[in-house]
């Protein structure tokens, strides 16, 4: 029954790709074509770019996305968790307090040291 | 097991009689008209009612020349779009320009068919559907950043970090704000949630499930890059963020995927917190199907139609407010965002879980409900996580403010 779901999942993602690239390949076909060297240059304001845009940038994004690995892993377990709760009983209620308490102090942690601070 | 079996597992799974008994005209037909007709059709119209509201706010009449009411404005602004010159800067990266809106577009339209539109009216019902949901709705992240990389403007550049960095950030309690949702129902499954709230009521009546809505809906508005989240494509600041680059369709494209996803977190949010299309009080159905159970569409369809009409009020409503909040609030500073989404949405989305946990054994645990017990256990749990929380993020903020070298008072001081 399962493959049902996916098989028609996949008609979708195929269907939404073509459905994305029609419009743009009509454009493509009926817009006017007049091609000049400035028009294709990138846009910043009417100035010309200068410098290489693809650097490397601020350790502050790298940060929130450190943290966020860490919670989105935490979601990993706590959804079965969830799922699974009526059955599991008070000793998982328990355990997943003291999971949750140790991610806390984490993110208290990082909150004391200043991570969480947009510089 | 050897190698050759290994190999041969997909086909297993997709036994030969299994592909065979696939409805595929059925599901053509459910495709064409249902995701690529009557979905865009919405989204097209949102874009008028989101210009009609605004301008109605901004005390103006909005659309009002291309057809009564203005009403074939959307008609008017795909023909335009797509008669338009394609034009992409010459140091991009084609590819991946081209890619990156078509990755946010499929996404977004991703998201819809495991949404349970009526009873059993959802395309699918995989066993893990609102994982499904999150995963597939988290794609969008990425074809933002691509966009933002591949264009080699420095403002889309900044654009695109910002949009992931945002992003990331309110992933995590949008994610952790449906856990409460899940627990209740002891399933994954988008229909099984619904089929809950028809036999306990809406999941949003209770302290926790509020308070689990109304992280939802600020998530959710964060997650689509909306007002006052809409840092990512901030005007006044880096011209139009990681869609600067982009012109005609694809442009529309961002444009319609945008709208897409909020309709999608709409019905996201009505779903699985305002009981689908089912009005407050109890209601008697019948029973589940979907699509690949060999039901008949169109009695299914008729079955459901005071159900799909009360679901389009509800996530109607729902886009409404977004569109009220995009017209009333100013757009948040970049550190308020950060600090909002991970001092006070994720530690109140995690206490909640435990809430709920709570709620769960008031309520939900076979025997007889005690809404009593539970309100009134719940209830001021709720107000007192919020209360704290919420003050020691002033409180921080307050000491941020009087530590920075800018701060007024150390200004008054120096004078």
């Amino acid at each position: 029954m399962i493959i049902y779901n996916y098989v028609f999942i996949g008609m979708l993602l195929l269907g939404a790709i073509g459905f994305a690239m029609a419009p743009v390949i009509v454009m493509g076909i009926l817009g006017p074509k007049k091609r000049s060297k400035s028009k294709s240059e990138i846009y910043e304001c009417g100035l010309l770019t200068t410098g290489e845009t693809w650097v490397r940038f601020r350790i502050q994004y790298y940060i929130y996305a450190i943290m966020f690995l860490v919670f989105d892993i935490e979601t990993v377990f706590l959804y079965p968790w969830a799922a699974a709760y009526e059955s599991l009983g008070l000793f998982a209620l328990v355990e997943m307090v003291i999971f949750l308490l140790i991610l806390a102090v984490g993110l208290v942690y990082a909150w004391a040291k200043g991570v969480l601070k947009w510089v | 097991m050897n190698v050759a079996t290994d190999w041969a597992l997909p086909l297993v799974w997709a036994q030969q009689s299994e592909l065979d008994s696939i409805p595929w005209l059925k599901w053509i037909i459910v495709l064409a008209v249902v995701f690529f007709g009557i979905f865009p059709g919405i989204v097209a119209y949102m874009v008028w009612g989101e210009r009609k509201v605004a301008g109605r706010f901004q005390d103006r009449i909005g659309p009002n020349r291309v057809g009564p009411f203005g009403l074939l404005q959307p008609i008017a602004d795909a023909i335009k779009l797509i008669t338009k010159e394609d034009i992409v800067p010459r140091t991009a990266d084609q590819w991946v320009h081209l890619l990156a809106p078509v990755m946010i577009l499929v996404s977004a339209f991703l998201v819809l068919p495991v949404i349970p539109f009526g009873l059993g009216l959802a395309a699918v019902n995989p066993p893990s559907g609102l994982i499904y949901l999150i995963a597939v709705s988290s794609i969008s992240a990425l074809g933002i950043f691509l966009a933002g990389w591949s264009s080699r403007n420095k403002y889309s550049l900044l654009g695109a970090m910002r949009a992931v960095a945002q992003l990331v950030s309110y992933e995590v309690p949008q994610v952790m704000s449906v856990i409460p949702v899940i627990l209740w129902t002891g399933s994954l499954s988008m229909v099984a949630i619904f089929d809950r709230q028809v036999e306990y009521g809406w999941f949003i009546f209770s302290p926790p499930g509020l308070l689990a809505f109304i992280l939802l809906t600020i998530a959710n508005i964060a997650e689509v890059n909306r007002t006052p989240f809409d840092l990512p494509e901030a005007e006044s600041e880096i011209i139009a963020g990681y869609h600067t680059e982009y012109s005609g369709m694809r442009f529309g494209l961002f444009f319609l995927a945008e709208y897409l996803s909020v309709f999608a977190v709409s019905c996201l949010g009505t779903a699985v917190f305002l009981g689908g299309g089912t009005l407050p009080w109890p209601f008697t159905g019948e029973p589940v199907v979907t699509l690949g159970s060999g039901q008949g569409l169109l009695s299914l369809i008729l079955v459901n139609l005071p159900l799909i009409g009360i679901f389009m009020a509800k996530v109607g409503l729902y886009v409404f407010l977004m569109f009220w909040i995009r017209c009333t609030l100013p757009r948040l500073r970049v550190d308020q965002l950060m600090s909002f989404a991970w001092k006070v949405m994720v530690p109140l989305s995690i206490i909640n879980v435990f809430i709920a946990a709570l709620w769960y054994e008031f309520v939900f645990r076979p025997g007889r409900p005690n809404y009593l017990l539970g309100w009134g256990v719940t209830a001021p749990l709720v107000l007192i996580s919020v209360i704290v929380v919420l003050s020691i993020y002033k409180a921080q903020m307050k000491a941020d403010l009087a530590a920075s070298p800018t701060s007024r008072r150390r200004i008054a001081t120096a004078n």
